[in-house]
């Protein structure tokens, strides 16, 4: 054995530091740096980045947007959590954003974002993720950057094994992690067994991106962890990777890994899709938010769904296999051509590598060692394409360069090691900082890789930057892969916890990203498109302002008229249609958040005075040489009082 | 003269170009403006080289006091403009007929370009003014009201021909492709004068 494990067990119950001490990069601590890494990641002033870099941001719930090579931190976009920055999940607009079955729910576990995909390349015109807590997954825009679609997907729990598309965007998937009773019920807990299930769900995507829950195939009681689509020859088929196929109720750290194997479940969603559109499955009760924003009334609508498709994967014939995988396996990561389907054994040195094709003779010879709850298990040795021996402790991610390499991250032994498809050989090892998790390569888990660089996601951060107190930011690091070694260039700061990430050559879309709404295509219900149009109208105790924003006034901005216990809407429309000239929004004592408006945009945001006096707003974004100007003030009268609605801009009144 | 009469038809013609092609150009760059505002200036407006041009120059004028840009109906030049040309082509189109047919001399073609010199000089002359007037009227309640070392109110005033820096603006004013078409336009009638007057007469 080449590699000498070191593995100290430390507490009760086994954290795992390893060192690899097979000839020297471990002991070095900054790794291979060579002399011009600083010139190979440093973009000039006004240069561009060569990639966009789509970080999930984990719990922070929403995604980051950076460039590479340089790491510089572009953009983060709020998804699945409230972002007092601008407004979402605060504006009036946003707020159906973040609606569920379980009600209004402001914050989210955003794990594994994927670019939408056509014949399995990459395609820039959306990117989609998940939200692990409560199960979501989420639309993005690649023009504006923006949030378009957020569904809901009922009878999951722990909706982490997605939200990976299919070769031609299809479908994007959804899988439960935590099995749960399907549909729920009331039961004891340690009657698991048998009873839970880990309903998979497939959403189709319309052309225009619009998502719905096709159908849902009731699996066994397992972990679904992750999954990707076939691509290729093995297109019509998605795999994923279970553990805990113990179905252990409590503490699965030990209870659930006490298989020597547990499976990846090969799904033939070809064979399900005809079989529902030939009026297979059956509609159960269920209940999931859809919220979708429209970009010409810029509001969101959250419209509750009562019904989904089931489908027991036992009903249609040669659709569902398990093939055993060695290890409580975690990545489960399908390479350019489709061929084999790689099984990263968490708790092991070894990867297991599936072949497409010998899974296909072993399914046509009914190769089966038995079956689990009637869903057959094809034989561990029939299906087995190869094994990466020793490449680490821990493996849990894959990702491919095209050039018919593989490149896995070991998070216990703290490293990424580059591997040779079909041989199965290790090629080279890098040491990560530290216990990395994800990494990615630009299109590197679809048919045609951006083979350039990788970044590591690392999950301990420790020393990498100055310290700012317990509480760190992850740690990412860039590699430059296009050599035969890899080589370390850069560490950068990410946010939250990145669980995945995607990335896609800029110039795939950088000249479609938008510059401005436009004003004339605007039809939200309370936009004011021009100053002559902003107004104030009371209903009861509701009072509407359509007020506008230009350089650098607000009209109105003298409001009178308004009495404590009123609720006031402020609609803000920007009137600007010039490139990255947003202005702001606030308002003293305000109990939501402030407002970021686009040029051409419309935003709202509540107000409940409290207090008479006069109160003053202001433009949060420093719009312009006058934007210290950019004010007004807000009359607030008794409960009783009969001061009338005014409103005027330069004492004129606006009419 | 039947040469001289085809190029002076093919030269007074070209001015019809004018109302395809903008006449002049002026754009502003600034730090914050790398692609600049643009704006193209036809015989019969002003439009923005990019969509909302016209009015991100106006917002960013109204600083300083300046007018906004002028819509068509709030100048007659963009009435007249289109008027004279279409009718100077005409006249040249026609002199040049009647030179082919021989009804009439070289001379014409000289004095058509004459007085289109004479009508061009007092355009540019009648733009230059637009321009000291754009440039100087301004606002007595603008918000942002600069003198230069001497105390005097600042001209911002483009530039009729060339590149010139107006606070944190440059400038660039220059012929586009319409005032070309009627340089070359006018050229050719001189040339058209010119070999009419070479040709013995009635062989060329």
């Amino acid at each position: 054995m080449k590699n000498i494990l070191k593995i100290a067990v430390l507490g009760v119950l086994g954290l795992f530091i390893q060192s690899c001490g097979n000839g020297g990069s471990s002991d070095e601590k900054s790794g291979a740096i060579t002399s011009n890494a600083a010139e190979r990641v440093y973009v000039a002033p006004g240069e561009h980045d060569e990639f966009y870099a789509f970080l999930s941001g984990g719990y922070s719930g929403n995604l980051t947007v950076y460039g590479l090579p340089s790491g510089r931190m572009l953009k983060e976009i709020p998804v699945f959590s409230q972002f007092a920055t601008n407004g979402y999940g605060y504006s009036e607009e946003t707020v159906p954003m973040l609606n569920t079955s379980y009600g209004f729910v402001p914050w989210g576990d955003a794990h594994h974002p994927d670019i939408s995909q056509t014949n399995g390349e990459l395609d820039g015109r959306w990117v989609f993720i998940n939200e692990n807590n409560t199960p979501r997954i989420a639309r993005i825009s690649l023009e504006t950057f923006e949030t378009e679609e957020i569904i809901e997907i009922p009878h999951s729990a722990g909706n982490h094994s997605s939200s990976f598309v299919t070769e031609n965007t299809e479908y994007v998937v959804a899988g439960t992690r935590f099995s749960v009773p399907y549909p729920q019920k009331d039961m004891p807990i340690n009657e698991m067994k048998g009873n839970f299930k880990g309903p998979l769900t497939f959403i189709a995507v319309g052309d225009d991106g619009r998502m719905n829950i096709d159908f849902q195939l009731k699996m066994p009681g397992f972990n679904y962890d992750l999954s990707h689509p076939g691509r290729g020859d093995s297109h019509g088929w998605f795999f994923f990777t279970t553990y805990n196929t113990e179905e252990a109720h409590t503490l699965q750290e030990v209870n659930a890994s006490q298989n020597d194997k547990d499976f990846i479940a090969a799904v033939n969603w070809k064979k399900i899709q005809e079989y529902v559109e030939n009026g297979g499955g059956e509609e159960i009760a269920a209940e999931y938010a859809h919220n979708v924003f429209d970009h010409s009334t810029q509001t969101a609508t959250s419209t509750m769904e009562d019904k989904v498709l089931t489908v027991d994967p036992r009903e249609v014939e040669g659709a569902v296999f398990f093939m055993p995988t060695p290890k409580s396996p975690h990545g489960c990561d399908v390479d350019p051509s489709g061929e084999y389907i790689v099984g990263n054994g968490k708790l092991s040195t070894d990867l297991t590598v599936h072949s497409f094709s010998k899974m296909i003779t072993a399914i046509e010879n009914e190769d089966y060692e038995g079956d689990a709850y009637g869903i057959p298990i094809l034989n561990f040795e029939s299906t087995l394409a190869g094994t990466v021996k020793e490449g680490g402790l821990g493996p849990l991610h894959t990702e491919f360069d095209g050039e018919g390499n593989a490149y896995t991250t070991f998070f216990i032994s703290s490293e990424v090691v580059k591997w040779k498809l079909g041989t199965w050989e290790v090629l080279d090892r890098q040491p990560s900082y530290y216990s990395v998790g994800h990494n990615m390569i630009p299109g590197g888990n679809s048919r045609k890789p951006f083979g350039k660089y990788m970044i590591s996601m690392n999950k301990i951060t420790k020393d990498r930057f100055l310290p700012t107190g317990p509480e760190l930011e992850h740690s990412a690091q860039l590699y430059d892969i296009s050599g035969d070694k890899m080589e370390l260039l850069l560490d950068f700061p990410t946010h939250g916890e990145p669980h995945y990430a995607a990335g896609i050559p800029a110039d795939m879309i950088k000249s479609k990203s938008q510059k401005i709404y436009r004003l004339d295509e605007n039809e939200h219900e309370y936009a004011a498109t021009s100053e002559s149009e902003t107004k104030m109208v009371r209903d009861g105790n509701e009072v509407h302002v359509y007020m506008t924003t230009v350089r650098s006034h607000f009209s109105p901005d003298n409001l009178e008229g308004i009495k404590v216990g009123d609720k006031v809407f402020f609609h803000v429309t920007n009137l600007e249609q010039d490139f990255d000239v947003p202005h702001g929004f606030a308002m003293i004592g305000a109990n939501t958040s402030e407002l970021l408006i686009m040029p051409g945009q419309t935003k709202t945001i509540t107000w409940e005075p409290k207090k008479e006096g006069v109160w003053p707003f202001y433009c949060t974004d420093f719009c312009s040489a006058l934007h210290q100007e950019m004010q007004g003030y807000v009359r607030v009268s008794g409960q009783n009082s009969n001061v009338p609605l005014k409103w005027t801009l330069d004492d004129e009144e606006i009419n | 003269m039947k040469k001289s009469g085809i190029l002076m038809v093919i030269g007074s013609a070209l001015l019809l170009g004018l109302f395809i092609y903008p006449l002049w150009n002026i754009q502003l760059e600034a730090p914050q403006y790398p692609d600049p505002l643009g704006m193209n200036i036809y015989i019969s407006g002003i439009q923005g080289e990019e969509e909302f041009d016209i009015q991100n120059i106006d917002g960013i004028n109204h600083y300083i006091g300046m007018k906004k840009i002028p819509k068509p109906a709030e100048m007659w030049e963009f009435n007249v403009f289109p008027l004279v040309i279409g009718g100077m082509a005409g006249l040249g189109v026609l002199l040049g007929i009647l030179g082919f047919f021989k009804v009439i001399g070289p001379n014409w073609f000289l004095g058509w370009l004459i007085l289109m010199t004479v009508l061009g000089i007092l355009g540019m002359m009648d733009f230059n003014n637009w321009l000291t007037d754009y440039g100087t009227d301004l606002d007595p309640k603008a918000i942002m009201k600069l003198t230069d070392s001497e105390g005097n109110p600042l001209s911002y005033k483009p530039p009729l021909f060339g590149s010139q820096k107006i606070l944190n603006f440059t400038a660039h004013s220059y012929p586009k492709a319409g005032a070309y078409l009627m340089f070359a336009g006018m050229l050719l009638t001189l040339v058209a004068w010119w070999v009419g007057k070479k040709s013995p007469k009635g062989k060329s």
